[in-house]
């Protein structure tokens, strides 16, 4: 082999091992900036911040949109507003950090090499994130990439971008409840009991459609699945073994403990009750 | 272009501000919810603040945008820094087309110890500025129980007329029959939410038929928090017996003061009967420079009602959570018959 190891072409880092996680906020403040893009933009870019963990985890919690101009080969991107923008942030919430920077669109696009060269510079192995808003293929694509070199020597010839896998489980759009984010309008935010009532519901109807589909195994109507029987059987044996005594002890007592509670809740608004009449009857006389 | 839009709503929004139709409800964005609640929780314990950003339109008030606050510090050089800091993050947003039009502001809250004198001059301040405004109180110790525990409050007309005038002496609340459940106003609040985020989130929606939020619910431990909320009670009940004794206090001095009155009054008759009789000038019935005709001081009733507030709120949360605990154990119970 003649060739060297130095004049072969070669990538830079050559494998990733980093993953992405979003933060739903990020998503909604993307879509919000497009909805209100001005009128000749055909996208709209942005920062996004976030940290990055040892595991090579990037954490997208929050982005900001940028003002740009882009023509056929060239992007201008407003960068003392970048900056001014990322120092208020920083004020707020000095851990979050440069991550990378998103852009509307399907996948990655010819100004991109552009604007991801400007954001190398801000921050080492920057990640870009593309959002679909346009429903190009009729489903809403939310890719991470992050580029790596292609060098010859110690020449840089190009930058391919490289897909990431990215996290799009969203636990803190789950604890608001997709019934109120997903919906055009809700009229009213559910109160405790109401939230109850619905996990209630749900449990409920899980528990019919194991309770449906178990029988219908015994019957034979339903070949049986021994990963789902063990799913089952895991969830049996997960409810704790406990003597019927101890058990309606426990129950009992905290009921006591809550009745108790109720109890004494609803002295102390009787007391606020009768001080108010008694001070009331105190200011007439 | 999105701006003429928005100015030709604002002034939609100015032209009915004189016939001012009472706020009805507060509309908030998917986007606004999610921001609030990022910034709440990533400092929870310490409390932190926003501001909501949005257009005022006729009985609705929009919220469509927020940004959050450096926590402050004491300094005063740093209280100038952080106008500067609201008025550079208000022109960056409007840069890029948000609404820009201060609605009011948000603030967390610890299991709902948010009724203060604070609030009540912050929001003073605000409504000087802004006609209508409006506040959103987040509680994120709440959120852990799979509670979306989002307040929009507003004082009542009644109140901040009364707290102008710094006038809280039982006859005046007397008149204006104002009593604590009538300082705070509550919103009913409505979320929307942009096709888009909408079209979004109906997409990443996991196939999951359980959410977080579902096993935040049925989470059985509820003692920790029910044991703060009791002792916020008896915290409150002290404040609220030593307001009460402030009151005796008041009454007793005053009634005392008032027998005072009425022996010297019948002292300077029974003088002024014998200096007619002896034919001289009788002696004014009043002595403005004695010093039982001065009036006592009547404290204000101002801290016992936000007192009361606060009571009546934990009074609340404890009955909630109670009730959600109730049906959680018989869950147990029936889970385990079976």
């Amino acid at each position: 082999m003649a060739t060297n190891e130095q004049s072969v072409l070669q990538f830079f880092p050559s494998t990733t091992s980093l993953t992405a996680k979003v933060h739903p906020v990020v998503i909604f403040n993307i879509c919000d900036c497009y909805v209100r893009r001005p009128d000749q933009a055909e996208r709209v870019i942005g920062t996004l911040l976030g940290s990055v963990s040892a595991d090579g985890t990037v954490d997208i919690r929050n982005s900001y949109a940028v003002p740009h101009n882009e023509s056929s080969d060239q992007v201008a991107l407003d960068i003392d507003y970048h900056h001014n923008m990322l120092l208020s942030h920083q004020k707020v919430n000095p851990k979050e950090v440069i991550v990378g920077w998103y852009s509307t669109g399907f996948g990655v696009r010819a100004g991109s090499a552009l604007i991801h060269d400007f954001y190398s510079r801000e921050v080492q192995n920057p990640i870009h994130m593309t959002v679909d808003t346009g429903f190009t293929n009729g489903e809403a694509s939310i890719k991470a990439f992050v580029t790596v070199n292609l060098s010859l020597r110690d020449q840089q010839l190009a930058a391919q971008f490289q897909e990431i896998p990215l996290d799009l489980r969203m636990v803190e759009a789950e604890r608001v409840g997709f019934d109120i984010l997903k919906t055009r309008m809700v009229e009213k935010v559910p109160n405790d009991l109401e939230g109850m009532e619905t996990s209630m519901e749900r449990l409920l109807a899980l528990i019919d459609d194991i309770y449906k589909y178990v029988e219908d195994v015994v019957e034979g109507r339903v070949v049986p699945d021994n990963k789902i029987g063990r799913f089952v059987s895991d969830t049996i044996a997960s409810i704790p073994k406990v003597e019927p005594a101890a058990f309606d002890k426990l129950i009992n007592d905290t009921l006591q403990d809550h009745l108790l509670l109720l109890y004494l809740s609803s002295l102390a608004r009787t007391q606020l009750s009768l001080s108010e009449k008694l001070n009331t009857a105190a200011q007439i006389l | 272009m999105a701006n003429p839009t928005v100015l030709s709503f604002l002034q939609v929004a100015a032209a009915t501000e004189e016939v001012a139709p009472p706020l009805r409800v507060v509309q908030i964005e998917g986007l606004v919810i999610l921001k609030i609640i990022k910034h709440c929780k990533e400092f929870s314990p310490a409390l932190v603040t926003g501001q909501l950003l949005g257009l005022d339109v006729g009985s609705v008030l929009e919220v469509t945008n927020c940004f959050p606050f450096p926590i402050r510090d004491e300094e005063e050089e740093i209280e100038a820094d952080g106008a500067n800091y609201q008025l550079e993050m208000m022109r960056c947003l409007r840069e890029v087309n948000v609404d820009n039009n201060t609605v009011g502001w948000y603030q967390s809250t610890l299991l709902g110890s948010f009724q203060t004198v604070e609030l009540i001059e912050t929001f003073m301040n605000y409504q000087e500025n802004i006609k209508r405004c409006v506040c959103i109180i987040y509680d994120p110790s709440r959120s852990n129980q799979g509670v979306l525990a989002l307040k929009a409050l507003k004082l009542s007309d009644a109140f901040m007329d009364l707290y102008r005038n710094n006038n809280f002496s039982g006859e005046k609340l007397r008149e204006k029959n104002l009593s604590w459940v009538d300082i705070f106003e509550e919103i009913p609040i409505k979320v929307s939410n942009s096709a888009l985020v909408s079209a979004f989130m109906t997409e990443l929606e996991a196939d999951t038929p359980v959410t977080q939020c579902d096993y935040d619910r049925l989470q059985l431990s509820t003692n920790p928090f029910l044991e703060r909320n009791v002792e916020f009670l008896i915290e409150c009940m002290d404040d609220l017996s030593m307001e009460q004794q402030k009151f005796q206090f008041y009454y007793r001095n005053l009634s005392r003061q008032q027998a005072q009155q009425q022996t010297w009054l019948q002292k300077r008759r029974t003088e002024n009967m014998a200096r007619k009789a002896a034919g001289e000038e009788p002696l004014p019935e009043d002595d403005p420079t004695n010093p039982i005709f001065k009036p006592v001081p009547e404290p204000s009733r101002l801290d016992s009602y936000l007192i009361t507030n606060q009571i009546s709120n934990y009074c609340n949360q404890i009955n909630g959570v109670a009730g959600q605990s109730f049906s959680r154990l018989y869950l147990t119970k029936a889970l385990h018959e079976n």
